[in-house]
């Protein structure tokens, strides 16, 4: 018997993770390096705040709540602290390079799961993930370009990635963590995250070193992921930041 | 409540395929959404008709105009009260991009997408003919462009830059 609660904290805890990241790349509109790349990271900011409504809805669904609302009020009217992103994902945008290395740290998480989520016995999120995991294909094709281009390219963008590399590892461990709900799923539903998070170190590991880029000692300690429900001290920021138009107005038509 | 009409003066599909093929798509208004494959399958429930419609990129944004363009079309047939329902099952692809639509895209000079059968990565490696001049000679500029369902190249030989709907 599935556990529709269950399954539904599971989707809002991705779904988190899309928007917080889209929201931290939507930053970079109009002050990307170059134009080509303003318009590639609002792009990647528009599709994954576009897949996170798409979990939020089959949330929505298995919690019984209407659809059609129900992905606004978790966006612009949860209070931070009931946030299930990672802190990986929250962070501020950094530098080109660390918002591009986190992405690309993320995307191969993404796929690597997708592609689980894609076989599920459940089929509403097996479609859901198969629409999701072919958009993906073009984020990761992205992101690998310039992190094999940035690692290899000048003394400089090696500097800078190799120091986006350093800040964002630590948080990377929070990848391999149980996502909420996950331990209360049968089987086949979802796949498990320590098995996900072995195939995403041993990928990354290979490409970043591709790359010019060393991961320093101390692989992250997977025995005490970073908890989702601990937000870092810049969250509670990007949360009323990202609410403020919405709580002026709560019932608003848009 | 919602008056349904007696089956005898509903309009037939043949009618209702053709109301909705004159629906444009929004942000390409040269094609419209049963061509783009947007459109899958028509169904009654209770004296309602139901469209069900597959959504291209998830993130588009022209997705709420077409379900409202969709139920005004309908209403002006007298199907009033009809449905939209979403399915991503199976998701939407590019290769439901009817042969038409990818002659008017061209036409509107936006390179159509490459037939893939699947393999995405594969297709992207091969050469994008230019939409305006036909050369091969095309250098990919960004794999994003100015909508999701976009990518910008340039020209070598006629020095245009377009954009060509991606392959998904």
């Amino acid at each position: 018997m599935l556990d529709h609660k269950a399954l539904a904290r599971y989707l809002i805890a991705l779904a988190d993770d899309e928007l917080i990241l889209g929201h931290r790349n939507s930053e970079w509109t109009g002050h990307a390096p170059i134009l080509e790349e303003d318009i590639a990271f609002a792009n990647l900011a528009l599709d994954e705040i576009g897949h996170s409504r798409l979990w939020y809805e089959l949330a929505a669904d298995l919690l019984g709540e209407d659809r059609a609302r129900f992905p606004d009020r978790q966006v612009f009217l949860r209070p931070a602290e009931e946030f299930r992103n990672l802190q990986l994902v929250e962070l501020p945008r950094g530098d080109w390079a660390f918002s591009m290395l986190r992405q690309y740290l993320f995307d191969v998480f993404e796929q690597h799961r997708l592609a689980g989520l894609s076989e599920s016995t459940q089929a509403s999120l097996a479609e859901v993930a198969a629409r999701i995991r072919t958009e993906e294909i073009y984020h990761l094709r992205h992101t690998r370009a310039w992190v094999t281009r940035l690692g290899l390219g000048t003394e400089e963008s090696n500097r800078r990635m190799q120091a986006a590399l350093d800040a964002l590892w630590p948080y990377a461990r929070g990848l391999g963590g149980a996502l909420p709900g996950e331990a209360g799923l049968p089987a086949g539903v979802v796949p498990d995250s320590a098995a996900l998070y072995e195939a995403w170190l041993a990928e990354v590991s290979a490409f970043l070193a591709e790359a010019g880029l060393t991961i320093q000692p101390g692989s992250p300690d997977l025995q005490s992921p970073i908890s989702r429900a601990d937000h870092s001290s810049d969250f509670a920021a990007l949360i009323e930041e990202m609410q403020s138009v919405a709580r002026l107005d709560p019932e608003a038509t848009w | 409540m919602v008056m349904s009409k007696p089956a005898a003066t509903r309009p037939s599909e043949a009618e209702i395929w053709e109301a909705l093929s004159q629906v444009p798509d929004p942000e390409m208004p040269f094609v419209n959404l049963v061509e783009m494959g947007i459109v899958r399958e028509l169904g009654w429930q209770g004296g309602r008709l139901q469209v069900t419609i597959t959504p291209t990129f998830a993130a588009c944004p022209a997705y709420e105009v077409m379900q409202a363009e969709i139920l005004a079309a309908l209403a002006a047939l007298g199907l009033a009260g009809a449905e939209v329902l979403v399915s991503h099952n199976p998701p939407w692809t590019s290769e439901w991009i009817s042969a038409e639509a990818r002659q008017k895209l061209k036409d509107a000079g936006l390179a159509p997408p490459p037939r893939h059968q699947g393999d995405l990565l594969g297709v992207l490696m091969d050469p994008v003919p230019c939409p305006r001049c036909g050369s091969e000679q095309t250098s990919l500029r960004n794999s994003f462009g100015t909508t999701p369902c976009r990518m910008i190249y340039t020209c070598n030989d006629c020095k245009e830059p377009f954009e060509m709907f991606k392959p998904l």
